[in-house]
C-alpha cells in the first residue's frame, strides 16, 4: 500500500477549476518534486493534502487516515503530514525552541520536559541547537526555515510537504536549507516538494511531477523528465 | 487675583485621601484584569467564535460604546435590584467598569486579531491544532502585543472615568475629595489636589502597563 | 406628584434631552474653535508655545472630566458671583473637547507627508500659505472621521454635568426615578435615548473612515 494515495482529486475556487483530477501515489521514502508554471495548481494540491483546502471530488489518504470533512478527521490527517511554508510562518512571540515545543504540548499533550528534549533534538538535526532561545526575528531567513522544518519534524510526521521553501530566501541562504532537506532524504523521510530548484530536483528526487493547468501533465524519474520531456509544454517549461 | 490659597488642611485630611486613592487603584486593578479578559473573550467571538453568538456581542459592544458610563453605573446600581440583583456600591462599580472596558477592549483586540497574517492560522492548522488552540497559543499574544499601547490608553481612560463612581457613594478618590471639601470649605484647592493626584495616577498606571507589556511580550531587537 | 404614565416619563426625559443636545453642540463647536487654537499652538514653530499646548493637552487628557467640571464650577466661584451650572458645564466641556480635538487634528496634520511641506516651500510659499493651501486641505479629509467619532465622547461627556447640577438627560433620569421609583425603566430609557443620539454618529464615523480608506487605496 502506498503511503499517500491521491485519487482523482478535483478542486475549484468558484468557477475556476484549479485541480482537474489528480492521481498520484507516493510510496514510503519517496521524494517527489512538483514543478510547473505559476498558477498550475501546485500549492493548491499540497494544501489539499494537508487539509488546508477541502476537495470537491476524489480522495486523499495518508497511511490509514482519509481526508474526510470535519475538523477531527482533518486533524488526524495533519498529524500524519507536516507542512513547510514559503514564508516560514514561525510564531513570532515564541523562541525557536518554544516554536518546536508548542504543538507537541498542546496537540499531543507531551509533557514539557519531554517536549523540550524533542525540540532540542530536532533543532540539532537542522543544525540550530544553539538557537533554542532565539526569537524568530533574531534569525536569518534560512535559519527560520530550518526551525520551521524542526517544528514540523517534532510532530513525527510520516511525510513532509514543502511549498517553495527556498523561494523567500536570499540566494546565499538557499543551500543551508536544501542541505537539511537532503539530510532528511538520506534518513528516509517521505517528501513532496514544490520547487523551482531544478538541479536539486534532479539530484535528490525519485520522481518528478510536472503540473500543467490543473493536471499531472508528465510524471517520471528525473532522468526521464528532465532529459527527454515528452510534451511540448514541459519542453517549453524547461526551456529546451 | 486677591484669592488666598490655602493648603494647611492637607495634612489633616491626608489619610482620607489616601484611602480614596487605594479604592480607585483597587477599582482599576479589578476592572482592567476582568475587563480585558472579557474583551478577549468577546473579540474571539467576533472574529473566530460561533456565528450565532456574534450578534449578541455586537449589540453589547455598540450599546456600551454609545451610552455614558454614568448611566451604565446607575442602571446597574439602581436598576438591577428590580431584577432581584442586589449589588453593593463597590460591586456595582466593579461590574460597571468591567462591562465598560470589556466592550472597548473587545474592539481594540479585535483589530489586533484581524491583523494576524493568514500564515499564522495555517501554520497552527498544519500542526494539527484546533482552531481554539491556534487562537489561544498562536494568535492571541501577538495580537495583544500589536494593540497594547491602544489598550493601555483605554485602561487609563477607564481609570479616569471611574471618578463618577463617587455618585453611588463608592469611597474612591473623588468621594474623598467631595468629603474633604465639605469640611474644609476649600473646594477649589481640594479638587485641584485631587486632579493632580489623578494625573499622577494616570502617568503611573501608564508606566505600569508599559512595564506589563515589557514583561509579557517578547522583546524584539531594535 | 400623581401617577406617572410611561409617556409622562418619556416626555420628561425628551424635554431634558434638548439640553443634552444643546450642550453637546455648544461644547463641540466651542471645543472645535479652541481646539483649532490648540492645534496651531501644538504645531507652531515656537518651542514654548508647543510645550504649552502639549502640557495643556496632557493635563486635560490625563485627568477626569468630572474633576475639570468641579474645578470650573468652584474656580469660577472664586471670582465672587454665584456660578450658574450651565456656565461651568459649558466652559469645562469646551476646554476638554479642545484638548482632544487639538490632539486628534495634530495627528492628521502630521500624517501629511513631509514631501508636501518641502514641495510647497520650494514653490516659495510661506508658512501660512502652506498651511492654508496645501497642508490643511489634505489633513481635513483625514480628520473628518475621527472628529465625528469624538463627537460621541462629547455627547456622553455631557452626562457628567448632571453632577454639578446642570439639568439635562441624566439629571432628568435621576429626578424622574426619584418620583416614580422605577429605576430600571427610567435608566433603561435614558440609555436608549443616549444610544439614539450617539449611535448614528458612531456609524457615520465608521462609514466615513471606510470611504477614506477606499479612496486611499485607489491612489
Ligand atoms: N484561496 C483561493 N481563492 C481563489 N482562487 C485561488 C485560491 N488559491 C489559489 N487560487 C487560484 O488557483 C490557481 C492555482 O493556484 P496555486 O497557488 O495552486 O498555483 P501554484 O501552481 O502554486 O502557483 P505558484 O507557482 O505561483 O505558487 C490560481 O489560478 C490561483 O489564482
Ligand atoms: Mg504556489
Amino acid at each position: 500500500m502506498s503511503l499517500i494515495a491521491i485519487t482523482d482529486v478535483r478542486k475549484s475556487f468558484g468557477q475556476n477549476e484549479v485541480l482537474k483530477g489528480i492521481d498520484i501515489d507516493v510510496e514510503r521514502g519517496e521524494v517527489i518534486a512538483i514543478i510547473g508554471k505559476s498558477g498550475s495548481g501546485k500549492s493548491t494540491l499540497l494544501r489539499c493534502i494537508n487539509g488546508l483546502e477541502t476537495i470537491d471530488a476524489g480522495s486523499i489518504a495518508v497511511g490509514r487516515a482519509q481526508l474526510l470533512p470535519g475538523e477531527a478527521a482533518l486533524r488526524a490527517l495533519r498529524l500524519k503530514v507536516g507542512m513547510i511554508f514559503q514564508q516560514f510562518n514561525l510564531f513570532p512571540h515564541l523562541t525557536a525552541g518554544r516554536n518546536v515545543m508548542l504543538s507537541q504540548m498542546v496537540v499531543k499533550k507531551t509533557p514539557k520536559v519531554q517536549a523540550e528534549a524533542v525540540a532540542r533534538k530536532m533543532l540539532e538535526r537542522v543544525g540550530l541547537a544553539e538557537k533554542f532561545d532565539a526569537y524568530p526575528d533574531e534569525l536569518s531567513g534560512g535559519q527560520q526555515q530550518r526551525v520551521a522544518i524542526a517544528r514540523a519534524l517534532a510532530m513525527e510526521p510520516m511525510a513532509l510537504l514543502c511549498d517553495e521553501i527556498t523561494s523567500a530566501l536570499d540566494p546565499e541562504l538557499v543551500s543551508e536549507v536544501l542541505a537539511v532537506v537532503k539530510e532528511l532524504v538520506a534518513e528516509g523521510m517521505t517528501l513532496l516538494m514544490v520547487t523551482h530548484e531544478m538541479r536539486f530536483a534532479r539530484d535528490v528526487c525519485s520522481r518528478v511531477v510536472f503540473m500543467h493547468q490543473g493536471r499531472v501533465h508528465e510524471i517520471g524519474p528525473p532522468e526521464h523528465v528532465f532529459a527527454n520531456p515528452k510534451t511540448p509544454e514541459l519542453r517549453q517549461f524547461l526551456g529546451v | 487675583m486677591g484669592y488666598q490659597w490655602n493648603f494647611d488642611w492637607l495634612a489633616g485630611y491626608l489619610p482620607i485621601l489616601l484611602k480614596g486613592i487605594s479604592i480607585t487603584v483597587e477599582l482599576i486593578a479589578v476592572g482592567a484584569a476582568l475587563g480585558v479578559s472579557l474583551g478577549i473573550a468577546c473579540a474571539w467571538v467576533r472574529t473566530l467564535g460561533p456565528a450565532w453568538l456574534r450578534p449578541f456581542v455586537s449589540a453589547y459592544v455598540e450599546l456600551i460604546r454609545n451610552t455614558p458610563f454614568l448611566i451604565q453605573l446607575f442602571f446597574i446600581f439602581f436598576g438591577l435590584p428590580s431584577l432581584d440583583l442586589q449589588l453593593t456600591a463597590l460591586e456595582a462599580a466593579n461590574l460597571a467598569m468591567v462591562v465598560n472596558l470589556g466592550a472597548y477592549s473587545c474592539e481594540i483586540i479585535r483589530a489586533g486579531i484581524q491583523a494576524t497574517p493568514r500564515g499564522q492560522f495555517e501554520a497552527g492548522k498544519s500542526l494539527a491544532m484546533t482552531p481554539f488552540q491556534t487562537f489561544r497559543h498562536v494568535v492571541l499574544v501577538p495580537a495583544l502585543q500589536r494593540i497594547w499601547p491602544a489598550l493601555a490608553s483605554q485602561i487609563v481612560i477607564v481609570m479616569l472615568g471611574s471618578s463618577v463612581v463617587s455618585q453611588i457613594s463608592v469611597e474612591d478618590l473623588t468621594f474623598a475629595a467631595n468629603f474633604v471639601q465639605s469640611r474644609n470649605f476649600r473646594a477649589f484647592e481640594t479638587y485641584a489636589v485631587a486632579t493632580l493626584t489623578y494625573l499622577v495616577l494616570a502617568i503611573m498606571l501608564r508606566k505600569v502597563l508599559d512595564g506589563v507589556g515589557w514583561l509579557v511580550f517578547p522583546r524584539r531587537k531594535a | 406628584m400623581g401617577q406617572f404614565t410611561f409617556f409622562d416619563i418619556l416626555r420628561n426625559l425628551l424635554i431634558a434631552t434638548q439640553w443634552t443636545v444643546i450642550l453637546s453642540l455648544v461644547s463641540f463647536v466651542g471645543g472645535g474653535i479652541v481646539g483649532g487654537l490648540v492645534l496651531f499652538a501644538r504645531i507652531s514653530q515656537s518651542g514654548w508655545l508647543r510645550n504649552l499646548a502639549r502640557g495643556y493637552i496632557e493635563l486635560l487628557q490625563g485627568t477626569p472630566l468630572l474633576m475639570q467640571l468641579f474645578l470650573a464650577f468652584f474656580g469660577l466661584a472664586l471670582f465672587g458671583v454665584a456660578v450658574p451650572a450651565w456656565l461651568a458645564a459649558g466652559l469645562a466641556l469646551i476646554l476638554w473637547t479642545a484638548a482632544f480635538l487639538g490632539e486628534i487634528w495634530r495627528g492628521c496634520v502630521e500624517a501629511v507627508p513631509r514631501g508636501q511641506w518641502e514641495a510647497s516651500s520650494s514653490l516659495g510659499m510661506g508658512y501660512l500659505q502652506q498651511m492654508r493651501y496645501v497642508i490643511l486641505p489634505q489633513a481635513l479629509r483625514v480628520a473628518i472621521p475621527p472628529t465625528v467619532g469624538f463627537s460621541v465622547q462629547v455627547v456622553k461627556g455631557t452626562a457628567l454635568t448632571s453632577i454639578i447640577g446642570f439639568i439635562e438627560l441624566t439629571r432628568a433620569g435621576t429626578v424622574v426615578t426619584n418620583a416614580t421609583y422605577q429605576p430600571f425603566l427610567v435608566y433603561g430609557l435614558v440609555a436608549l435615548i443616549y444610544f439614539c443620539l450617539c449611535w448614528p454618529l458612531s456609524k457615520a464615523s465608521q462609514v466615513l473612515e471606510r470611504k477614506l480608506n477606499v479612496a486611499h487605496s485607489h491612489h
